[in-house]
């Protein structure tokens, strides 16, 4: 990974709040750059802490898969779904368009 | 004020069960100091009111029947507002959950209400559990009782100035990097994060799923344990619920209270953990404390944890990364706020209901997240923290090999002022250096007071950390010192905090406009006051 200071420009924040589905404020956008570079610049050294045969933890404690029986478990009902629903009709979570004129 | 409220849960499901106070009067004490109280110090989001009557009611008529109760029956306790409640609002103090209803509940509040505990509210927190003072709660911050104008710590500031300020006995936190420790630390009170995977997390609601954990909230160690006992084991719908039966908590806690002594302990002092850096109270509490262990026969020793200082870098790439993941469920659609306008797509939608719904720590989160994890950078950044992360673990593992116990300073400074942080992350995220390392390594850790630092009278707290699934060796020694410093101090430190509350202190603190969840359909299905 390159020794460069790390720089997260105003694209690339843009290019991440797509990603992350998040309408930013052009303010929000061009303050993000700034402390996200400062972040990453502060936490990148991990990079250099580590050599290559230490192996990658994803969990803190080894776990077996637990299989249980295949019985039906704990599980709501439609109606429970829905009730948190901003908005449901027919049984169904209620959406707008899916796709935009250009698509 | 009631003088019931002072007392700790042991005594309190004592007097309850011996039928000297009904669990009807134990919680209309609790809503009436939170009443008293709550407006300075702004600790609940919800209070379940005229429903913890009713459950209170409840119990009371079941005693008098003679039925069957668990020892903690008719307790009231507090509950961070990250764990999800059939009955009340569960928020995670964000805007994007505002008001929301889950369908079920949180299965360390479907034990303790199986147990009889009395729900008193929900606690306030920072957003999504995302920072280490509570000011990133979308409702407004939570302020420490021991001084008003600074910080409860976070992310579980409500749970402890909760509990610190007698409006709860004990309540529930969450710890992903120091969100029990840290405001314990900094409000005198007591907090456990248990061992990862001691305690199920299914129904709380997800900051990073290899980091949190779910823990009690106290003033005393035995109260801790109490809870532990109650909330703890094997759950099969928490697929990293370690399936191992546990000792009694209590027990262990009993009896180091009971022997106060440590002979034959071995106690390693982490190096890395009490530096420059630290405050000069802090460091001279910590000291003291050390002194009175080895007094009490524990063997104390410095030890090396060279990677420790990496941890909050690792830390920071790796909860991101996962928090991104876990945030992307509020999508509008299923639940949570959602923000139409005329003509937009489903994926527009989801853009503007999180831009509005989300605060600024959680962006910033769910971005760097994102970015960690993105194609060229994930090797790189989240490959490489995950190696740190097994550094980390090697470090536990050989320190354990020479002590029974680590210990540190519970935070590197007593609380500080709101508002000197909150607009510099970095600065912010410091705060958590000392507890970041066990949640990587998934070691249980437990913060309890130790005095105040000389400099300006606020709490300082101990981190006492063992190995995984030792969790009864925290309470054993926590008990002991606590006895020991209880002993010199003439009781808990907590005695020692500023009256709340009646004649309003000098600082007036003004309603924010627009701070408090606003009341609607929806919002307070129990007859709950706010």
């Amino acid at each position: 990974m390159p020794d460069a200071p790390a720089v997260i420009t105003v694209a690339d924040v843009q290019h991440l709040a797509g990603l992350s589905r998040i309408a930013l404020s052009a303010e929000e956008v061009e303050h993000l750059a700034g402390e996200l570079t400062q972040i990453v610049e502060s936490v990148r050294r991990v990079q250099q802490v580590v050599t290559p045969d230490v192996p990658a933890t994803s969990h803190p404690l080894p776990l077996e898969g637990a299989p249980r029986p295949d019985v039906v478990g704990l599980v709501l009902t439609q109606e429970q779904v829905l009730s948190g629903a901003p908005a449901a009709r027919d049984g169904r979570f209620v959406v707008p368009a899916i796709l935009g004129e250009e698509q | 004020m009631s003088e019931l409220i002072r007392w700790s849960a042991a005594e309190l499901a004592e007097r309850l069960t011996a039928g000297d106070v009904s669990s009807v009067e134990a919680v209309r004490a609790h809503v009436d100091r939170i009443a008293e109280v709550d407006p300075d110090v702004h600790a609940f989001l919800h209070v379940a009111g005229d429903a913890a009557l009713a459950r209170a009611e409840q119990i009371d008529r079941q005693r008098a029947d003679g039925a069957e109760l668990g020892p903690l029956a008719g307790v009231p306790i507090a509950i961070k507002d990250v764990l999800c409640t059939k009955d009340m609002p569960s928020t995670a103090a964000s805007r994007i959950l505002e008001g929301w209803i889950p369908p079920y509940d949180a299965t360390p509040v479907a034990r303790l209400r199986a147990a009889g505990l009395v729900p008193l509210g929900k606690t306030n927190m920072d957003e999504f559990a995302m920072g280490s003072s509570t000011e990133h709660s979308a409702y407004g911050p939570t302020r420490n009782p021991w001084d008003l104008t600074r910080i409860p710590g976070g992310s579980g500031g409500g749970s402890a100035a909760a509990v610190a300020a007698f409006e709860a006995p004990v309540a529930l936190g969450s710890d992903t990097g120091g969100s029990i420790r840290q405001p314990a630390a900094v409000t005198g009170s007591v907090g456990v994060k248990p061992t990862y995977g001691g305690v199920s997390r299914f129904g709380a609601i997800a900051l990073a799923s290899s980091l949190d954990q779910v823990g009690p909230v106290s003033r005393a160690v035995l109260d801790a344990a109490l809870i532990h006992d109650v909330i703890g084991g094997h759950d099969p719908l928490d697929a990293t619920s370690i399936p191992d039966a546990w000792p009694s908590m209590a027990a262990a806690a009993r009896e180091g209270a009971a022997s106060g002594s440590l002979a034959g302990v071995r106690v390693g002092v982490v190096r890395q953990l009490n530096g420059d850096g630290f405050q000069a109270g802090v460091r001279q509490r910590f000291a003291e404390a050390l002194e009175r262990m080895a007094a009490a026969g524990a063997e104390v020793v410095e030890v090396e944890a060279p990677n420790f200082e990496h941890a909050i870098s690792a830390y920071y790439l790796i909860l991101p990364a996962e928090a991104s993941s876990n945030l992307a469920k509020y999508d509008s659609v299923r639940f949570g706020l959602r923000v139409e306008q005329a003509g937009s797509t489903t994926e527009q939608m989801m853009a503007r209901s999180r831009e509005a719904g989300f605060g600024p720590e959680v962006k910033r989160r769910i971005i760097l997240g994102t970015y960690a994890l993105s194609a060229g950078y994930y090797d790189a950044y989240y490959g490489s923290a995950q190696q740190v992360r097994t550094l980390v673990q090697r470090d536990f593992d050989a320190a354990f090999e020479q002590v029974d116990v680590l210990v540190s300073p519970s935070t590197p400074t007593t609380a500080f002022p709101l508002g000197q942080k909150v607009d510099d992350p970095m600065a912010m995220y410091l705060n958590d250096v000392t507890t970041i390392p066990a949640n990587l390594a998934g070691v249980p850790g437990m913060g309890l007071p130790i005095g105040l630092a000389p400099e300006d009278g606020l709490p300082v707290g101990l981190q006492i950390m063992a190995p995984a699934r030792q969790d009864a060796r925290l309470y054993r020694v926590g008990a002991v010192v606590e006895a020991l410093l209880e002993a010199e101090w003439g009781g808990p430190l907590l005695a020692q905090a500023p009256q709340l509350g009646g004649t309003r202190s000098p600082l007036q603190f003004a309603a924010t406009p627009g701070t408090a969840p606003a009341a609607g359909t929806g919002t307070e299905p129990d007859g709950g006051t706010r």
